[in-house]
């Protein structure tokens, strides 16, 4: 009998070597004559155990990670053993790797995956696999429902944007729906550019089809027929998954003139950026699909109502479109009864920067950042103390140690001066040099910015000089508060997030790290920031 | 009249599109009602109260960049730009707080950061915004210091020859570029690079001279700092004086001020309240001022006796005696009709209705006649015969609202550039174009602009080519009926019905004359007279042929069975060659027409109050019209 070995097909798994474990295992297996096959499904999200192997014996996904070169030959004594020799399970356990049951490890099981319940299960371009573990049911219904019902479920719900505004997706969808144009679209923010963020890429590259038939059901709720997927050049593996899962979706008649034999009609472009975080800002998202230069646009007009081509636009993240799916196929109340306050659902965690057990942890709103942190993350990476926690993308604050038992909804998170942004956990250690990491933020700024805003073009400018004159100690008082003067300004008078949120991590990383800056320790009380 | 120089009234953004109903706000305290649609710094300004802005101005789109007109807005967060947030029934918008004055003072700080302090050697000072608002704002101080980046070291490119642009003085409000998309449509310059290095560039070419610049100034008039100046500026300094004037080189007919220090010209600058123009120019208009000082220009009077002798300097007296015995000894000799005058379409209503009278109530005869002869008689003629008056139907703002636009034998982008920006932008909205003309003018393919049809006919097959696409129109039912009921003759228009449905007058049949396949013609029609407004525009490829009254009348008889003609949007519109075609004719320049087209003819006309109308005996006109 053929045996099933699982190697993820993923951007991250990849880099750090699943493509040559997946060949040296290959040509293990031909050396030991034990026949396999290798499939490539997409990543679980265990980022930490990657490159993961996993044997299934009898239904049951064994799994051995991180595998690393040398280990394969030791690996696959076990797992494909000379001469079609039996495989026994039970010796698995002593392999320093062995994971065990992966359905039943603790990492995956204290979760609770609508979104990535079938990421790393299925092959990623197999609709069927799809289809079998609940794909398509949310559409089904969707397809038999009218419009006014699939927004009514989507705002009872209380699924709000992903991408880090939180903006109520049922309310966005109504007014495209309401907006007056002859053609309309559904626009895929799949502009991933927050540091510490990849849940978009790995959903795109492990179950592709559910952001189709998200966006599928966007389209029917505001009678668009039309979307374009935007995604960062940074992607290409995702590029080529996902463009192949659109051809897929054209054959199968869930895209085109169509849908499933309805009278309904809609197709998706994937639109490749070119490298700027400001396209993820969603009018400038709208200005680059128009092959404009990526300008951020004064609101109002919002993009409902003048958006892409200067149409009706509902623009989502992935994982808002992505929600829509089971949401429609479980009924808004199930998800509604996950989360907590005006934070519905659930909401995949990202766990990156200096922590141990890296990867996707999706669970319902509400889990403190500690829970996130120590008990999924296993702390730091290091073994030393925690001195800082980024939430939210690079223009997130820094969290203090006191403050990880935040519970991580939109207005908690807000409370505690903090952002949940599209649900990245950055972790540092107490070598981290706060002074730089708020050069970092402005350089970021700087780098990044349109140029479109003078706070931003210019301000970010100043702030990466005055953080640098900072560090020579000099003038110092005065220089800090020229910092905070210009904190305000970016803030107040910037014409987007980039500006106006770039102080928050500068003015956090002098709250937390006063003695970096050459503050004495405590200086800076919270409320200044 | 000569006038002290003072900068244009700015409302900072452009008026929103009339319809819409009335909103009133308050502003500092003070009630304004604004139209829907109007920023609340247009209202602002409407309310009295002057709010800092860079990036904004009335002639471009709200924008939002600069940050110096933000506001505070009862029951909002934050401080939103005024530019970019509309008027809202019961707003109450502050202007002035310790909070704003502490922001635009901030913002100015960063600006002038990366700016040179050089304004006493600067061709604007004082007539600078950037200037302006940073004494606005008060700022006293740059904590930044300025031993930051800059771009203070920027290369001066001035190889464009009428203006020159300074990078070391931009503050990448974006004007520049916004006025050459918005405004004159060329998309010559753009912004490039991101973040600090954003930067004005002329796209893939090195400098403004060889980029698709056409120099038609509009980004220049709309810089609100040094950067982008006029060399006569740099030269000159700032001007002292102006005087309202109107443009002759085209027949656009462009208000401008002609701005002057002493008797010198320094600047033109369009009139943002001129008609025709609002505010736009072109490269003539703007910068080819230079015959006012030309050595050609006939400063004073001079006669001569006989053409082998040279030309002789006298005064006005001797001048005008000279030139009148002259006439009366013609006349002595040769007879009454032996002299004649000819008025000019770039004279004003008063001179050429002058020189008509001095004709026929001086010479005491009727050899008068206008350059309009030579361009756009036919236009008079045909128009005249089928509208019922020798005029264009629509104002030049009425292209605004056309969905299709059929240009025949006209470029305007050469010949009517003014003009030609705003149907530029109109068809950058989305409406469509039709070209009839053997040429492939700029209008054809242009940024964001390309035409639906270009219907290439052969020269001299114009009107094969309008009356097969009347054939079209009713051969497949796409006249408008009502139209036709209520406004045209019925008799005339069976007749004209009848004659069109000729065989002869098929696409098919046209195909031979014009050398345009039939469908396109068939493809043409339709577009033309499906649209809700279509409008057509013809210059001298259609006048200056043998049968170019024919022509219009075709023209005409087009407009009228699809229904476009009496309101915004439509029309049969003749571009003219010089600034008062219109007005030379109004005024009886024609040999055969009395001051306001009355036919000399005509009893009633004769037996009114006119006493100088030459008798009936020697007022045979030299009638040159192909009747």
């Amino acid at each position: 009998m053929t045996t099933t070995i699982f190697i993820a097909r993923d951007s991250t798994a990849i880099a750090v070597g699943a493509d040559g474990i997946a060949a040296q295992i290959s040509a293990q297996c031909d050396q030991n004559q034990h026949p396999v096959q290798i499939a490539r499904p997409g990543s679980r999200g265990m980022y930490w155990a990657e490159p993961l192997v996993e044997v299934e014996i009898n239904g049951v996904r064994h799994g051995f990670g991180p595998v690393t070169s040398d280990a394969v030959a030791g690996l696959c004594d076990l797992i494909c053993p000379l001469d079609r020799a039996p495989i026994d399970p039970k010796v698995f356990k002593q392999h320093p790797l062995y994971l065990g049951d992966l359905s039943h490890h603790a990492y995956l099981a204290a979760q609770q995956r609508l979104l990535f319940a079938r990421a790393g299960l299925i092959d990623a371009l197999d609709l069927t696999q799809y289809e079998r573990l609940g794909g398509l049911r949310g559409l089904r219904r969707a397809l038999a429902s009218n419009s006014q019902s699939i927004i009514d479920q989507i705002t009872e719900s209380g699924l709000r944007g992903r991408g880090g505004a939180a903006f109520p997706a049922g309310i966005k969808l109504k007014a495209a729906a309401e907006a007056e144009g002859v053609n309309k679209y559904i626009v895929c923010n799949a502009d991933e550019g927050d540091s510490g963020t990849f849940a978009d890429r790995l959903l795109m590259e492990a179950d592709p089809f559910q952001i189709i038939e998200g966006m599928l059901i966007a389209a029917l709720a505001t009678g668009a027929t039309r979307g374009y997927v935007y995604l960062r050049s940074e992607y290409p593996l995702t590029a080529s998954l996902f463009g192949q899962a659109l051809v897929l979706a054209r054959e199968h008649g869930l895209l085109g003139p169509s849908i499933y034999g309805s009278s309904h009609s809609f197709d998706i472009e994937l639109r490749i950026g070119a490298g700027a975080y400001i396209c993820g800002e969603e009018t400038s998202l709208l200005e680059s699909i128009e092959g404009r230069r990526p300008e951020v646009r004064s609101k109002p007009p919002l993009p409902v109502h003048h958006g892409l081509f200067n149409s009706p636009t509902v623009i989502n993240n992935v994982l808002t479109l992505a929600s829509m799916t089971s949401i429609m196929a479980e009924g808004a109340q199930a998800y509604h009864d996950l989360g907590a306050g005006t934070s519905r659902g659930t909401q995949p965690f990202q766990l990156a920067g200096n922590i141990r057990f890296g990867g996707v942890v999706e669970v319902p709103f509400g889990v403190s950042l500690r829970t996130l942190i120590e008990e999924f993350g296993g702390g730091t990476a290091s073994g030393r103390p925690i001195k800082a926690v980024q939430t939210g993308g690079p223009l997130g604050k820094y969290l203090g140690v006191r403050q990880l038992d935040v519970p991580m909804t939109y207005e908690d998170l807000a409370s505690a001066g903090g952002l949940l942004g599209h649900g990245g956990i950055v972790v540092f250690d107490d070598s981290v040099d706060m002074a730089q990491q708020a050069r970092f933020a402005m350089a970021f700024c700087a780098a990044e910015s349109c140029g479109k805003c003078t706070p931003c073009r210019i301000g970010s400018v100043r702030g990466v000089e005055i953080l640098d004159r900072i560090k020579t100690g000099k003038n110092l008082e005065k220089e800090i508060k020229l910092l905070d003067e210009l904190c305000v300004t970016m803030t107040d008078a910037s014409l987007c997030a980039m500006g106006s949120m770039t102080p928050n991590p500068v003015l956090s990383a002098l709250t937390i790290g006063p003695e970096d800056f050459g503050l004495p320790a405590g200086s800076r009380h919270p409320t200044e920031s | 009249m000569l006038k002290m120089y003072q900068p244009q009234a700015d409302f900072g953004t452009p008026l929103p599109k009339a319809g819409g109903a009335q909103v009133a706000l308050t502003i500092d305290g003070v009630r304004v009602d604004v139209a829907e649609g109007t920023s609340v710094m247009r209202a602002a300004v409407m309310a009295g109260v002057r709010i800092p802005k860079l990036c904004a101005t009335d002639r471009l789109d709200a924008y939002g960049s600069c940050r110096m007109c933000l506001v505070e807005i009862e029951g909002r967060k934050g401080t939103p730009a005024s530019c970019t947030t509309p008027a809202q029934p019961g707003m109450v918008v502050t202007t002035q707080t310790d909070r704003l004055q502490r922001l635009r003072r901030n913002v100015m700080e960063l600006y002038i950061s990366d700016h040179p302090l050089d304004c006493l050697t600067c061709p604007t000072n004082g007539d600078c915004e950037l200037q302006d608002t940073a004494g606005e704002v008060g700022l006293r101080e740059v904590r930044y210091g300025f031993e930051g980046e800059s771009h203070t070291r920027a290369v001066l490119d001035d190889s464009n020859p009428y203006f020159a642009f300074d990078a070391s003085k931009c503050i990448v409000c974006s004007r520049c570029v916004r006025a050459c998309d918005e405004i004159q449509g060329t998309l010559a310059i753009t912004i490039e690079g991101r973040g600090f290095d954003a930067k004005v560039g002329t796209g893939t070419s090195f400098d403004f001279l060889n980029s698709e610049c056409v120099s038609c100034g509009a980004c220049v008039d709309v810089c609100p700092t040094a950067s982008l100046t006029e060399k006569s500026i740099i030269k000159l300094g700032t001007p002292r004086s102006e005087t309202t004037t109107t443009c002759a080189y085209c027949g656009v007919g462009c208000t401008f001020k002609v701005q002057t220090s002493g008797s010198e010209v320094v600047r033109m600058v369009p009139l943002k309240d001129g008609k025709a123009n609002e505010g736009h120019a072109c490269v003539k208009g703007r910068f080819a001022f230079g015959y006012a000082t030309h050595a050609d220009r006939i400063t004073q009077p001079m006669i001569r006796s006989s053409i082998d002798e040279p030309w002789k300097s006298v005064s006005w007296t001797e001048a005008t005696s000279f030139a009148a015995d002259a006439i009366r000894h013609a006349q002595q000799q040769h007879g009454i009709k032996s002299v004649g005058a000819i008025t000019s379409s770039r004279c004003s209503n008063e001179e050429t209705y002058l020189v008509q009278k001095l004709v026929r109530a001086a010479f005491g005869n009727n050899n008068v006649d206008t350059c309009a002869r030579v361009c756009h008689s036919p236009t008079g003629y045909g128009l005249k015969t089928t509208l019922g008056e020798s005029a264009g139907t629509q104002a030049f703002t009425s292209v605004a609202k056309a969905d299709v636009i059929m240009v025949i034998g006209a470029n305007p982008t050469d010949a009517h550039p003014v003009f030609a920006s705003r149907m530029k932008r109109r068809l950058r909205e989305g409406a469509k174009l039709i070209v009839l003309d053997p040429r492939r003018i700029d209008l054809i393919r242009t940024p964001h602009i390309q035409a639906s049809c270009h219907l290439q006919l052969q020269p001299g097959s114009n009107v094969a080519m309008i009356n097969a696409l009347a054939h079209v129109v009713i051969a497949e039912g796409l006249e408008d009926q009502a139209f036709i009921s209520n406004r045209c003759e019925g008799d005339a228009y069976a007749r004209w019905r009848e004659f069109i449905l000729q065989e002869v007058n098929s696409p098919e049949a046209a195909q031979a004359h014009t050398g345009v396949p039939a469908d396109q013609i068939r493809e043409a029609a339709r577009l033309y007279a499906g649209a809700a407004n279509a409008a057509i525009y013809y210059g001298l490829g259609v006048t200056e042929h043998s049968q170019g009254s024919t022509m219009v009348m075709g023209i005409a008889n087009l407009a009228m069975a699809t229904g476009n003609l009496g309101r915004e949007g439509v029309g049969v519109n003749p571009l003219r060659g010089q600034n008062n075609v219109q007005g030379s004719c109004d005024m009886g320049s024609f040999p055969h027409e009395l001051p306001g087209y009355r036919h000399l003819s005509d009893a009633a006309t004769r037996a009114g109050r006119l006493s100088w109308i030459p008798t009936p005996a020697i007022a045979s006109p030299i009638c040159l019209m192909r009747r």
